[in-house]
């Protein structure tokens, strides 16, 4: 059977060109770049190259990029350290409520150890607005945390009008920036940042390997200590192979930009007009504002999981939003603060395409989600055909 | 995550759709969690001669109404009341322990639609 795969917002494979670069860093070239002989040297040196790429490619210089574990220590890494470095000029944070929960649950988290925290609701597309940012920044504020663009709903922020915004007001301004790093222009100055946070597996990179960019100037307080690597900012020894591959993986991604990104757009909007074709069908999140890749949409009366699971026995691999394939009792916390109700969310698919799809692939899914969803409905007690 | 019989139940259920005469109708669970299950029972002389169902809900949720209407097909309502969520699940095999308490509610539709046969019963001859 010939399989699908349709959920690159959750992880994508290594391109063999990453791969390649990556390998010798497992063996012949193994040395720990905080050796002084030569096969230290040689780790430096690809660690640092390395840097430079990432650094050239955010338009940042070396010394602000920190390379850490993944996305989920970015964002970690960058709120905890600034609010833990930042707490005797005030403790209030902003943050949204469609953040990814390595942004959400960080900040929570950082609410039970006594800072003050505003959690910004979305519009019903799922964008932040600039005005309510200014609105809820105040003399404490010390750190804003908005997402570029969303994981579920792909809509995309407007981080650099929200950073002007932020930077005028004094408080540092973080984006997490794991799903834009492969399809939208992350250069830190036109964005107004002051961190940003990639994570490598999102955009044909290897897994647990990711950046953080810290504008210079900007206090961090690290929160793994020991020897001392990455300027202080995080200590451990430098995953070298993993390193290669982001910065590999990132130079390709934004290279190919400029092709890749008006194609995932055109198989995108020929999927999101073939879906609208099923009747009781919405589209969540902006059709403006939108990540190139990503498809999302509700169909009445049905749940997400049972709808994944007649999807995977067709070869296709997608996600929902369904309390089931959450883990949690309730549906996606993105939708509901867009002002889904809860038996809507709960039948909700995201498709999000990447490099090895194809119009074919499109149009395959289109053909087998009709029946899937009809069948499904013929057998829920909500829906009255 | 699913075993076989459960992944059996769910892509060919078993007495899905409505009993258009039945004398008992039961339904449990809401939308807002994600599961509903409806049922539809045919009691005659005490016995259950048909059952069907529709659900709303995940894998879970359609094997396990699906296995029960095969479970209660033929039974006495006394038999049929004893059949529980657990017992239900055994008989597919096992659910994933974060379906035990969500999604396994065949016997609590059953038993509702039991419920409202005996209801109904008594309205008639009372």
């Amino acid at each position: 059977m010939k399989r699908i795969y349709m959920d690159h917002a959750a992880t994508t494979p290594v391109r063999p060109e990453v791969l390649e670069a990556m390998l010798p860093y497992f063996s012949a070239e193994f040395g720990n770049p905080s050796s002084v002989y030569s096969w230290g040297r040689s780790a430096r040196k690809a660690l640092e190259g390395a840097r430079d790429q990432v650094a050239a490619l955010l338009g940042a210089s070396p010394n602000e990029i920190v390379f850490t574990a993944g996305g989920s220590e970015g964002a970690n890494l960058a709120i905890k350290g600034v609010a833990w470095a930042d707490q005797n000029r005030g403790r209030h944070i902003i943050t949204s409520a469609i953040e990814h929960h390595a942004v959400l649950d960080t900040v929570l988290w950082l609410e039970t150890q006594g800072f003050e925290v505003t959690i910004l609701p979305v519009d019903e597309y799922g964008l932040v607005s600039p005005a309510q940012v200014e609105a809820a920044l105040r003399p404490d504020t010390i750190l804003v945390s908005i997402m570029h663009a969303n994981n579920e709903v792909g809509t995309i922020q407007p981080i650099s009008e929200i950073g002007a915004i932020v930077r005028r007001h004094g408080a540092r301004f973080h984006t997490d920036a794991v799903q834009t790093a492969g399809s939208l222009d992350l250069k830190v100055d036109a964005l107004n940042v002051d961190l940003l946070s990639i994570s490598a597996h999102k955009f044909y990179g290897p897994k647990g390997v990711g950046a953080l960019y810290v504008r210079k100037g900007v206090r961090l307080s690290p929160h793994i200590h020991g020897g001392g690597q990455e300027k202080r900012r995080r200590s451990g020894t430098e995953n070298v192979a993993g390193i290669v591959g982001l910065a590999k993986a990132f130079e390709l991604a934004q290279a190919e930009r400029e092709t890749e990104v008006p194609r995932l757009t055109r198989l995108r909007d020929r999927l999101i007009e073939g879906l609208q074709r099923i009747p009781n069908t919405r589209v969540n999140g902006s059709l403006d504002s939108r990540l190139p890749g990503n498809v999302n949409v509700c169909f009445e009366y049905i749940e997400g999981e049972s709808l994944l699971l007649n999807l995977d026995l067709r070869g296709i691999a997608a996600s929902s939003g369904s309390a089931c394939t959450s883990g949690s009792l309730d549906p996606s916390h993105v939708l509901l603060a867009m002002g889904l109700s809860h038996e809507i969310a709960h039948g909700s698919l995201r498709l999000t395409l990447g490099r090895d799809n194809t119009e074919e692939d499109v149009d395959f899914v289109l053909q087998e989600i009709p029946g899937i969803v009809e069948r499904l409905r013929s057998m829920s007690p909500l829906y009255q055909g | 995550m699913y075993s076989d019989r459960v992944m059996d139940h769910f892509t060919n259920p078993r007495n899905v759709g409505e009993i258009p005469d039945a004398n008992g109708v039961g339904e449990v669970g809401n939308a807002r969690c994600g599961d509903i299950m409806k049922m539809w029972i045919k009691v005659e002389n005490n016995v259950i001669t048909d059952i069907k169902f529709k659900t709303f809900g995940c894998g879970a949720a359609i094997a396990t109404s699906s296995m029960i209407t095969e479970m209660a097909k033929g039974k006495t309502l006394e038999e049929a009341e004893q059949i529980t969520n657990q017992q239900v699940a055994e008989a597919l095999e096992g659910l994933p322990p974060v379906k035990m308490h969500c999604s396994n509610l065949a016997a609590d539709a059953l038993t509702a639609a039991i419920a409202d046969y005996k209801k109904r019963a008594a309205g008639t001859s009372a």
